[in-house]
């Protein structure tokens, strides 16, 4: 658990990496200045620029009749789906898969189509992971892998893992620290890498991996795209030597392999030599404890179908994703909470959220929430509503309230919605 | 961006030592750190110096929106990561519990912080590349991602 060093510090819940030495000023209600968050962090904290309404059909009605006709909808379902969450509290989260299982919905998030096989790896002690803490305070070799770390976490550098002095890495970057990029294009992340970036074509992470592992193993590497070998001996020869070591693992690496036994395969070989730990580039600020609540609760971290009056009954597998549960057109209704999957999925596969029933609820209006039978606007977490939520490490962060609002945080509405079922 | 080089390509390169440097090359860097100005060098003041004396006035003029000491920071290409808040020598040095671990300033004496998103500047007459002892830092400018930090 963090716990702020400063009374006046609050914690920036713009992404997965939750800074927490942010200071802000308010008048009026509202949050006026942001100090040291990025700009990222500054959009999220600064508020909706276009808040939602509480509407039924398009109808602007109060929250008490959005919220009983949100219940109305989900008390007929046959096969309802629950999706989102990354952006909501553990609270809330804990009370969704509460309100899933009375139901019995289909409950998954974004992990499902992104980051859910790394932390699947880490939640199964398959691969070993570490704090950023300890990445700040001893990590010598850190490796951004399909990461482009200074779009998606501004501050992913600065906080933790390549300019700022720790423990054991009191000589700062320069001297202390080396930063691998391993991509298939010149990113802003690679850029901070210098001669240090590894360019490899589409699709070629796992082959890339196996050369490595071969290099690794003393063996020649071999790839079937030009690379210059010594450079995959260089590149070895530095994981091979680094006393505390990090990959960070984004979407291109997850999107560019099968499974993850590639990745195991390495890490398993890189930690009979030197030390090795891995971390998930999460980015929705609370996508991992989604993720950590439904696993605690189920022994799955997503893809979950509860069984309505028997809540023993959890079935799990690709077709509960919500890829699948809307492609084979399975839900009748879906309740959709702090995300946007008319705009994040491909069209041909969210469509079928424009032919059912879409309750929404979010602080903000989104592409979904204009097509949605009912929104219910909620308080901004983080900032309208307090609460805990996990870093993309694992660590659990709390966070206060920094301005009031008379819109409820998500678990009372959802608590309501159960209320009223 | 103005090198010593550059500047030192229209001087007389006499070394006469009027200006109270040793050598062209000294007078070339303290024009570069504003220590001494054009006019400081009397031959570059003779009429056949006149075309070298303007080309270096000019050179040298202030760039609008740059500090006295020649930062420009291109605020639309900032994205307040902070990388050169968190490299710069004098905020590890000033605040090493601060800005030197990542976190948030809590000194006064910082140059660089984020500020709504966007890196703002104090206590510029600071930063090593400037005043008698400059060397040529450049750890805010090689961190940053977008290049919007710029000496000129
Ligand atoms: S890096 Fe993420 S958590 Fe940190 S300030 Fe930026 S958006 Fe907020
Ligand atoms: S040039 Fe060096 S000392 Fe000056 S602001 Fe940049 S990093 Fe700091
Ligand atoms: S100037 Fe560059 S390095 Fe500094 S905060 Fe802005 S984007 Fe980051």
């Amino acid at each position: 658990m963090v716990t702020l060093l400063n009374e006046n510090y609050h914690v920036c819940t713009g992404c997965a990496l939750l800074c927490d030495d942010i200071e802000v000023v308010t008048g009026s209600g509202r949050i006026t200045e942001v100090k040291t968050a990025c700009r990222k962090g500054v959009a999220r904290m600064k508020g909706c620029s276009e808040p939602m309404s509480p509407t039924v059909d398009g109808q602007e009605v109060d929250i008490d009749n959005a919220i009983g006709a949100a219940a109305g909808i989900l008390s007929n379902a046959r096969s309802p789906l629950v999706f989102g969450l990354g952006n909501s509290t553990n609270m809330a989260q804990k009370k969704a898969i509460e309100l899933a299982k009375r139901i019995g919905a289909v409950i998954d998030d974004t992990s499902s189509f992104c980051q859910g096989p790394t932390l699947e790896a880490i939640f199964n002690e398959n691969i070993r992971s570490t704090t950023l803490d300890d990445v700040r305070n001893k990590a010598d070799v850190i490796v951004y892998w399909g990461a482009d770390a200074s779009n998606s976490h501004p501050r992913h550098f600065s906080k933790y893992s390549y300019f700022p002095r720790g423990q054991e890495r009191q000589r700062g970057w320069e001297e202390d620290r080396i930063m691998i990029t391993i991509d298939i294009r010149r990113s802003h992340t690679a850029k901070i890498s210098g001669d240090k970036f590894y360019q490899i074509p589409l699709q070629a992470d796992a082959e890339f991996i196996d050369a490595l592992i071969d290099a690794l193993s003393g063996k020649v590497p071999k790839v079937s795209f030009g690379f210059d070998i010594k450079r995959i001996l260089e590149l070895a020869n530095i994981l091979k030597k680094a006393r505390f070591g990090t990959i960070f693992v984004g979407l291109g690496l997850v999107y560019s392999i099968d499974n993850m036994d590639p990745v195991v395969k390495l890490m398993d070989k890189l930690n009979e030599m030197s030390n090795f730990h891995l971390i998930p580039m999460v980015g929705h600020y609370n996508m991992r404890g989604f993720n950590q609540n439904l696993f605690n609760e189920t022994g799955y971290l997503n893809r979950v179908k509860f069984e309505k009056g028997d809540s023993t009954d959890v079935q799990h597998g690709a077709e509960f994703s919500i890829v699948e549960t809307l492609n084979n057109k399975a839900a009748d209704a879906a309740l959709v909470i702090g995300s946007d999957p008319l705009s994040s999925l491909p069209r041909v596969i969210a469509e079928h959220l424009l032919n059912i029933p879409v309750i929404t609820i979010d602080p903000c209006e989104t592409f979904t929430s204009r097509k949605a039978k009912v929104t219910i606007p909620s308080a901004l977490s983080g900032v309208e509503c307090g609460g805990s939520a996990i870093r993309m490490d694992g660590v659990e962060v709390k966070f206060e309230p920094i301005i009031e609002t008379n819109r409820p945080p998500d678990e009372e509405i959802l608590t309501r919605i159960m209320e009223a079922l | 961006m103005t090198n010593a080089m550059e500047i030192y390509k229209f001087l007389p390169k006499t070394n006469c030592k009027e200006c109270g440097k040793a050598t062209c090359m000294a007078f070339a860097v303290s024009l570069l750190s504003r220590e001494l100005t054009v006019g400081d060098c009397p031959p570059l003041k003779e009429d056949d110096f006149k075309a070298n004396y303007e080309k270096l006035s000019g050179m040298l003029t202030p760039v609008k929106g740059a500090a006295e000491t020649g930062m420009i920071v291109h605020e639309d290409k900032c994205f307040g990561c902070g990388n050169c808040v968190v490299a710069c020598p004098v905020n590890v040095a000033d605040d090493p519990h601060g800005t030197g671990i990542g976190r948030a300033p809590t000194s006064d004496k910082v140059i660089l912080r984020v500020e709504d998103g966007i890196v703002r500047t104090s206590n510029v007459h600071e930063c090593r590349r400037f005043g008698m002892d400059k060397i040529l830092c450049n750890g805010c400018i090689v961190t940053c991602p977008t290049e919007a930090i710029e000496f000129v």
